[in-house]
């Protein structure tokens, strides 16, 4: 039956309209635009990229990699910037603060550059507890320790009660890039083996929780940590680390996504691999949700090498972040683009960006 | 997951599918009625195992899908009210009515909100006495009598800041019209699950009586899909029409008494409701009874309660039938995408056209690696 329909001409109309170039429709934004799916992929290559468009900025990397003795090596860096807006503040294992130096380090990190120095801008809501900005200070300062940057510049904003929810902290930072590994999420290459770092879910799976709306308990915490230390250890075996990504909003699958997109390969991933903890299994059973598209804000994604795969996973897992590393699927030719999952069940089925968040299903 | 693995080994499928080619290679149409199911057939790729004899039609059981753009109009204009907060279960977001969607109007300004269950609901409107609080009630047994013992719920408090959006739907009356449809060719139904742990399998039993097609009510588990497929196939072959219970760790024959109690208490059936696609289905909707008359947001705020017919290039109407194939829709993947939704088949990933967008293009590679190295087709 399926041949009917992609033996049509119609199946080649489809992929031509999916590869057309990304337009903003949209009369105003919705949430969907920040959800991490295809409409923010529209937004940033509908809108943004029109108007800011260059050669760093256009191969859409978490961070910005550039030369400044111009000659290519050694001194290559690279600059990143994020914003932290989460409710609620404080969860388990962590808290905006944490969040805002680990999320930007991160970003660095997957250029494979040692996080430096980091800029922190604050959106303070009038009536805010000084108490609670205390916590937040300390958890930052604590986490650039672990991190190893130094918060060198900053700003601060008080806003109207109202026009801000709480607290808005933004991150920049700028990192080194000490070796000749060229990592790029377009770098992915046929026969490449995916290794993920840890659990998936942990992160999402906790702030849904503590919002308390659902009335779940679970002792789940975030994984919000600072992985250069992980990433270090892992450019220490071998520079064959072609793709490396932290998998946050839209989760591993979009991270994933957007990789196989652009290195033009498939990424195919064996569902028995995949990590996932009982707790948050459970509670996206119940909520009708799947953990591949939770987000994670301690967890990387790498594409390698099939040759140092083995290595690289025995030396993360004598690491903190990496204890429960694992190869969950490899890099094959055909088709290009495209997330392919093989299910635990013995069926496949595509792992497709979201259009935008995901939301619960009701039946 | 204890008692959820055990449903999903993979080993077990593949003996089950063997068996399943065993029984018959008649070419049999296979109806699964409820879009859970459809979510499990694509999310574990049944559809891979199954041998290819055997077609699975994605039915009208999506109770997203099938809402009509007229009613979700009604939905926004409700959520546009000054001081009012919408709320929502989180998929009926993004449904598209005639101009924008709940997620649009929500970002014009709308106090849209997502709620798990209507109890949420509820307690949204004691927490915000000077507002009035809409729940957008959507859905089939499954979820209509939760919105019942909210309503019994409010009623008991007092809480007259309170009402329903009613746009529950019964699965029987469409699974008539279904059987009463002229073009419908179906040997057998997967029959709901969560539906029928509620209404139970006895109102069922016309469909083997006066249609002479079985039906086997089923679990949601990929297993439990698979099994339900033998049972049918393996009636088909000995010539009987039967309704068969394969969930009968949930469901019994005559459902779940309190539940229904409420469903009686609250609610009574439409004279017509309409389903988008399908057109209008007599008694296929409920709505609140007198009595509940404060709960009701269709009396209490009026909506403007204009039909709007589905546009003219969708024909969502023949997919949820099964007697078109998504891709043999003129928009299709086109002009229609999951994200640019034309038709509501295409809203929910338990649309059959949402999920045929990727199957599709999945297929289409294998097919051609296939090809290429010379291997027949698996």
């Amino acid at each position: 039956m399926t041949t009917a329909f992609t033996a049509s001409p119609l199946f080649e109309r489809v992929e031509r309209s999916r590869r057309r170039k990304p337009r903003v429709r949209d009369e105003f934004i919705t949430l969907a635009h920040g959800g991490g799916g295809k409409a923010m992929h529209e937004l940033i290559e509908g809108l943004f990229l029109d108007y800011f468009n260059n050669p760093l900025l256009a191969p859409l990397e978490d961070q910005a990699v550039f030369d400044l003795a111009g000659d290519g090596r050694p001194s290559r860096l690279a600059f990143t910037t994020d914003s932290y807006v989460i409710t609620p503040l404080f969860f388990p294992g962590g808290d905006i603060g944490r969040l805002a130096v680990s999320g930007t380090v991160n970003d660095l990190a997957m250029s494979g550059a040692r996080p430096l120095y980091l800029s922190a801008g604050f959106i303070i809501e009038e009536g805010f507890p000084v108490a609670d900005l205390r916590r937040i200070l300390e958890s930052m300062r604590a986490a650039a320790v672990e991190a190893g940057v130094q918060i060198v510049t900053g700003d601060t904003k008080v806003v109207q009660r109202g026009c801000a929810d709480k607290l808005f902290i933004n991150t920049a930072g700028i990192g080194i890039i000490e070796h000749d590994a060229r990592i790029s999420a377009a770098n992915a290459r046929i026969g490449d083996k995916i290794i993920l770092s840890g659990m998936m879910g942990d992160h999402g799976a906790t702030i849904l929780l503590a919002r308390g709306e659902l009335g779940l308990e679970t002792e789940i915490q975030s994984d919000a940590a600072p992985l250069w230390s992980l990433v270090q250890a892992m450019l220490g075996v071998t520079t064959e680390i072609h793709a490396l990504r932290d998998p946050t909003r839209g989760g591993v699958a979009a991270t994933l996504n957007e990789i196989a997109r652009s290195s033009e390969v498939c990424l195919q991933l064996d569902e028995q691999a995949l990590p996932v903890r009982e707790e948050v299994k459970g509670a996206c059973e119940i909520l009708g949700l799947d953990p591949l598209y939770i987000a994670n804000e301690g967890l990387l994604v790498a594409v390698v090498g099939a040759e140092v795969a083995e290595e690289l996973v025995a030396r993360m897992r004598e690491h903190p972040l990496g204890r429960a590393a694992r190869i969950i699927g490899a890099a094959r030719a055909e088709p290009p683009g495209i997330v392919v999952l093989n299910t635990t069940f013995g069926g496949t089925r595509i792992v497709d960006l979201l259009v935008g968040e995901q939301l619960p299903r009701i039946c | 997951m204890k008692f959820i693995d055990e449903y999903r080994q993979g080993g077990l499928a593949r003996r089950l599918a063997e068996q399943i080619a065993r029984l018959t290679d008649r070419p049999l149409k296979l109806m699964e009625v409820c879009g859970g199911h459809t979510h499990t057939i694509f999310k574990y790729g049944i559809e891979d195992l199954l041998p290819p004899n055997i077609e699975m039609i994605h039915g009208p059981g999506c109770p997203v899908c099938v809402i009509p753009i007229g009613r979700t109009d009604d939905a926004i204009s409700l959520a546009r009210r000054p001081g009012m907060i919408f709320t929502t279960f989180g998929d009926a977001m993004r449904v598209p009515a005639s101009k924008t969607s709940l997620l649009d109007a929500k970002a014009a300004g709308a106090d849209v909100r997502m709620v798990y269950s209507p109890l949420d609901a509820l307690k949204l409107a004691k927490k915000n006495p000077a507002q009035q609080v809409v729940f957008f009630a959507l859905g089939f047994e499954t979820t209509s009598p939760s919105t019942a013992l909210t309503i019994l719920q409010a009623a008991k408090e007092g809480v007259e800041n309170f009402s329903v959006f009613c746009n529950h739907i019964m699965i029987v009356p469409a699974l008539k019209a279904l059987l009463d449809s002229p073009d419908l060719k179906l040997d057998g139904f997967v029959g709901p699950g969560h539906v029928s742990t509620v209404i139970g399998t006895r109102c069922y039993e016309f469909v083997s009586r006066d249609y002479g097609r079985p039906l086997v009510v089923s679990g949601f588990e990929p297993l439990d899909v698979l099994q339900s497929v033998y049972q049918i196939a393996k009636q088909v072959v000995e010539g009987r029409a039967e309704v068969e219970n394969q969930y009968a760790r949930m469901v019994s024959r005559d459902g779940n008494r309190r539940a229904l109690e409420a469903l009686s208490e609250v609610f009574e059936p439409r004279d017509y409701f309409e389903w988008r696609g399908l057109g209008s289905i007599a008694h296929s909707g409920i709505r609140l009874r007198k009595k509940y008359a404060a709960f009701d947001a269709e009396l209490k705020f009026g909506v403007p309660g204009l039909r709007v017919a589905d546009p003219k290039a969708c024909q969502c109407g023949e997919i949820l039938k099964g007697v078109k194939k998504p891709w043999e829709c003129k928009v299709f993947g086109t002009a229609c995408t999951p994200e640019t939704p034309i038709g509501s088949c295409m809203v929910s990933s338990e649309g059959a056209c949402a999920a045929y967008y990727n199957f599709g293009r999945l297929s289409k590679v294998a097919e051609r690696a296939a090809a290429q190295s010379g291997a027949p087709r698996s």
